[in-house]
């Protein structure tokens, strides 16, 4: 009886989750501009309209860019602050591991309005820069994350066999630990890219005139007239990023290499 | 450990090429005397891993924080829309004492609170299922399935939710197909309640999930041999167990809501910590003020924090 | 390790385009504006208008060549491509006829304080120009955010309506700072089927006794310059609190408009700023009777929605928004191009059209009372006075409250920071 529950409550919370991007889909197709229901007439000419809008193409590129550029600087930090703080004890570790926590932990407007005081107090321009600054700041923490975790999971011992095997220690970071945290690595990453691509809040407050893809929609949006166009690019986003959100979680896949302690749980016959 | 000759190079055990490709470094090279002074020099090792992220955070991040919470006592001039630099504890006694401010922080942690919950309530038993039920592809599925709707834009789900809970919307439409009233819920605190709970539904499950990964089934097993009804092996072996993954989902949820405007102000007609602080701040230009009214969730999310991590709950973010 | 090397490089792709492609705009090259000079004022240019006094003697004396890009703070719907309804456009044929501003970025902004924001937002000049309303422009214009125009090189300027070459709102000292635009007024609307009788005062929202039929259903706009319609409203029906200016309010006046606003918070369903906010509540019947827009009116009639609109018997408050030119801005040669541009009569059509306003320069009026298009009426001019100065006169359009009243008073009155903490309080319920 239990079990039935268990997948009953399963498939609602499914259902609950995918409830609005239904709905989405649903008006994707509204031939009308502002949303009704029922919806009266159906219609594809939203999915031509929004390909042939350059400001949709704009948008979508400087996200790509925003996104790929946080992401990787999220990378190269967050694996440096994993390395320090798993290896090492120092003075302020506890404090430095907190602090790397506070930008997703606070909530994003302290984040993004403690921004924009810097960047006017300073006397910068808002620019693609001040937005990628802003994404990578609250990024580090995922890779970091993740990496941690993978490190703690996995045994120094073959690193000093390597070594003592007459390998340098870059030869052993190439050959030896970068294989072990590389998955890791790149499934922060992609965690980082996607928060980054969906950022709104911080975004309002680090752009200057530029428009990521979540500010285009917010501004066209409020319009009232170009729902149907942005319903049509969410829709397109969610499609195409099956294809990452798969490769993520192939890559977080416990293969079960470097151990060093029990064995995985067990799994359901 | 120090390192042995080095002039004999061998191919290091476990490299990807199965160790036929030929190192291509010189024995005794500069290179190698110098990774392995380096390798002498723990401090120096640190130095070089820990000064580029700590000094990101110094700088941009905390150095940021720290202006905000200098500009919460300057003052702002009305007349000309600058924030000048004088000190002053005016924005912090207008925000302590002014009941508007009290009544939006109070709601704001109220909706904080119920959204957590509601959420732990939520994610469990799909959790559980996933960790501990599910056979592997089914479980790679639905982790899929979970991740999927971060990425369909907040915005486009929070509009979307707005059309579902729409008067004779498609919610009040299906109400209507059972013979029940219309739902009521657009502009409501409770329409805002349930979209809250929905859109940091994800954010509550991964981290569950994967907390619940980690319980061993023997345990669950062993607990039932013993005799002990589900309800026990849950309030006994489970919860305790998970707690820290249940801190660490919470942190987002409870944080997200607290900081949140975009929801309340499309879902409800109520304003939220997050409107006050973005009208002072877009609107007035009055920067003081706003900074003064976001230290109230920093000092919220900091305590919480603090007791988070009592329960272990950064080992399991 | 292909897969590293692979994401390396589309890394450093993405560094490389960063860093490239950002937000770095071109400086402008020739023929920047000079900001609002306090020199002498000499004689002037040919001037036919007997109140352009004193302009400023250094002002550009010609359009330069265009910067490639233009960006601009809007109203939504000021700025339309087509791509919201097809024959209304005037971004394209702009371009077409400017091919050196090819690049025209949009901005909308909900409320003139937003505008008023962005335009300070970076230390000024991230914008060339806004389209601001009579409660953003004086403020913009005693900031020192926005530039003196040269009217001379607009030359459709002299056709503007008389009464709106030189306004208070974005005249000062004789010196222009900027070109009117349009005007319009916050009527009341309604949904013909839900509401009824159709509605002729504002009593519908702000009286609790004619209110009550419709708790939960009420819209008010819900920027702070809305408390000057809780003062319109006591004006007529409280007379003897002795209101004359709904925007200068001395404390007592003012903080009866203040409790007018907290009664009617309870039967407020929810205010708008968005359009969408509205024309969504409007279409599923959320809301039911408000303050409005043309705009509103016009997308929710040609969507088929049952509404109606009407200027109640007290009044309206209203707003006369200018195209102004920031004193900062990066591309000023191509925000002249776009001012000049934009007080053209076939332009000055399709705005006053598609938003539902009436246009600055009457010279429209030919092509609009025969309709160009689908949100077009017979006769428009005639429906929105365009001409008619005392029907303008009537209006309390928008214009910043200041501690100085202006008049007999001093400087008694109520200034816009404590109105906007004022309303906020409200909105928050307390």
């Amino acid at each position: 009886m239990a079990r039935w529950l268990l997948r009953a409550s399963t498939a609602a919370v499914i259902t609950f989750l995918y409830l609005p991007i239904a709905t989405i889909a649903l008006y994707a197709f509204n031939a009308q501009r502002i949303q009704v229901w029922p919806i009266r007439e159906f219609s594809t000419q939203w999915f031509g309209s929004a390909w042939d809008n350059p400001s949709v193409r704009d948008a979508l590129f400087l996200s790509l860019q925003v996104g790929l550029t946080a992401a990787l600087l999220a990378i190269i930090l967050g694996s440096l602050a994993a390395f320090a703080i798993h290896r090492f004890r120092f003075f302020g570790r506890e404090v430095f591991s907190l602090s790397l926590v506070l930008p997703i932990a606070l909530p994003g407007i302290v984040t993004g309005l403690a921004l924009n005081a810097t960047v006017r107090t300073v006397g910068l321009s808002f620019s693609t820069m001040t937005i990628i600054v802003g994404h990578a700041t609250f990024c580090i923490v995922v890779v970091y994350n993740n990496v941690v975790a993978r490190l703690r999971r996995s045994s120094r011992n073959i690193e000093e066999a390597s070594m003592d095997l007459g390998a340098d220690t870059w030869q052993t970071f190439r050959y030896i630990t970068l294989p072990v945290i590389r998955t890791a690595v790149l499934a922060g990453g992609l965690l980082a890219f996607a928060l980054s691509f969906d950022e709104i809040v911080v975004t309002i407050f680090t752009a200057g005139a530029q428009n990521t893809l979540p500010i285009w929609i917010f501004g066209n949006i409020r319009l009232g007239q170009q729902l149907p166009q942005v319903n049509v690019v969410v829709l397109f986003v969610i499609l195409i990023t099956l294809i990452p959100v798969a490769l993520a979680q192939r890559l977080t896949r416990d293969t079960g290499v470097l151990r060093s302690r029990s064995r995985p749980p067990d799994a359901a016959p | 450990m120090t390192a042995t000759s080095p002039d004999l190079p061998t191919p290091p055990l476990g490299s990807p090429d199965g160790g036929l490709a030929a190192p291509r470094e010189i024995p005794g090279s500069a290179r190698r005397r110098l990774l392995a002074a380096l390798y002498r020099r723990p401090r120096a090792q640190l130095l070089l891993l820990l000064t580029p992220p700590a000094g990101w955070f110094g700088i941009v991040y905390l150095g940021s924080l720290a202006l905000l919470l200098v500009t919460a006592f300057w003052t702002f001039d009305g007349v000309t829309g600058r924030v000048v630099q004088h000190w002053t504890l005016d924005n912090i006694i207008q925000i302590l004492t002014q009941p508007a401010f009290r009544i939006v922080a109070l709601r704001t942690l109220q909706f904080a609170i119920v959204v957590t919950i509601a959420d732990v309530v939520i994610a469990f038993p799909i959790a559980f299922f996933m960790a501990q039920v599910a056979s592997p592809r089914t479980r790679a599925i639905l982790f899929m399935l979970c991740l999927l709707p971060l990425w369909a834009s907040y915005l486009v789900r929070v509009y979307a939710w707005r059309v579902i809970l729409s008067p004779n919307g498609p919610l009040d439409w299906t109400l209507g197909l059972f013979g029940l009233g219309p739902a009521g819920l657009y502009p409501s605190d409770l329409g805002v309640g349930i979209v809250f709970t929905y859109l940091w539904l994800p954010y509550m499950i991964l981290p569950l999930y994967a907390g619940l990964e980690r319980v061993p089934r023997s345990l669950l097993e062993a607990s039932a041999d013993l005799g002990a009804r589900q309800a026990t092996t849950f309030r006994r072996i489970i919860l305790p167990l998970v707690l820290p993954a249940l801190a660490a989902g919470s942190i987002f949820t409870f944080s997200l809501t607290l900081g949140d405007y975009i929801t309340p102000s499309l879902v409800s007609n109520n304003q939220f910590i997050g409107n006050i602080v973005l009208e002072q701040q877009g609107v007035s230009g009055n920067l003081p003020l706003a900074a003064a009214f976001a230290l109230v969730p920093v000092v919220i999310m900091g305590t919480y924090l603090f007791i988070a991590r009592r329960l272990g709950a950064f080992e399991a973010l | 390790m292909r897969s590293r090397s692979l994401f390396a490089a589309a890394a450093s792709f993405g560094i490389i385009v960063a860093a490239c492609g950002g937000g770095a705009t071109p400086s402008p090259s020739i023929a920047s504006v000079a900001p609002p000079a306090s020199v002498a004022p000499s004689a002037g240019g040919p001037s036919t208008a007997p109140e352009s006094a004193a302009p400023s003697s250094n002002l550009p004396s010609a359009i330069g060549p265009g910067e490639g890009e233009v960006d601009i703070i809007v109203w939504a719907g000021y700025a339309e491509d087509g791509s919201n309804v097809k024959e209304y456009d005037w971004v394209h044929p702009f371009i077409a006829a400017n091919p050196d501003c090819a690049k025209v970025n949009v901005k909308p902004a909900d409320t003139s304080d937003a505008m008023v924001s962005l335009m300070q937002g970076g230390g000024g000049g991230l914008y060339d120009g806004v389209s601001a309303s009579g409660d953003a422009s004086n403020t913009l214009i005693t900031r020192g955010d926005v530039a003196e125009v040269n009217v001379d090189l607009i030359p459709d300027f002299r056709d503007i309506a008389p009464f709106l070459q030189s306004p208070a709102h974005n005249t000062v000292d004789g010196k222009h700072y900027g070109i009117s635009h349009g005007w319009g007024g916050n009527t009341l609307m309604w949904r013909t089927d839900l509401v009824n009788p159709a509605p002729t005062s504002w009593d519908v929202t702000f009286d609790p006794a004619k209110m009550a039929a419709y708790k939960g259903k009420i819209t008010a706009y819900g920027g702070s310059i809305y408390l000057a319609d809780a003062a319109v409203y006591l004006k007529a029906h409280n007379p003897d609190l002795g209101i004359t200016d709904p925007y200068e309010l001395t404390q007592p006046q003012f903080d009866a408009a203040i409790n007018l606003l907290k009664a009617q918070h309870p039967f407020v369903g929810k205010y708008w700023e968005a359009y969408s906010d509205e024309i969504d509540n409007f279409t599923s019947g959320a809301s039911t009777v408000g303050t409005t827009w043309p705009y509103q009116t016009n997308t929710l009639k040609g969507a088929g929605v049952k509404v109606d609109a009407v200027v109640p018997t007290e009044g309206m408050t209203g707003w006369a928004d200018t195209w102004m030119l920031a004193s900062k801005a990066k591309h000023p040669n191509c925000m002249y191009k776009w001012m000049a541009w934009m007080v053209t009569p076939h332009v000055q059509t399709q705005v006053a059209e598609y938003f539902g306003e009436a246009p600055a320069n009457p010279k429209a009026c030919a092509e609009l009372d025969k309709v160009y298009g689908s949100y077009g009426v017979k006769d428009f001019c005639t429906l929105y006075s365009v001409n008619d100065k005392s029907f303008y006169d009537s209006i309390s359009f928008w214009k910043t409250p200041q501690a100085d009243c202006g008049d007999s008073r001093g400087t008694t009155c109520v200034s816009y920071d404590q109105w906007v903490t004022a309303f906020q309080a409200v909105k928050a319920g307390s």
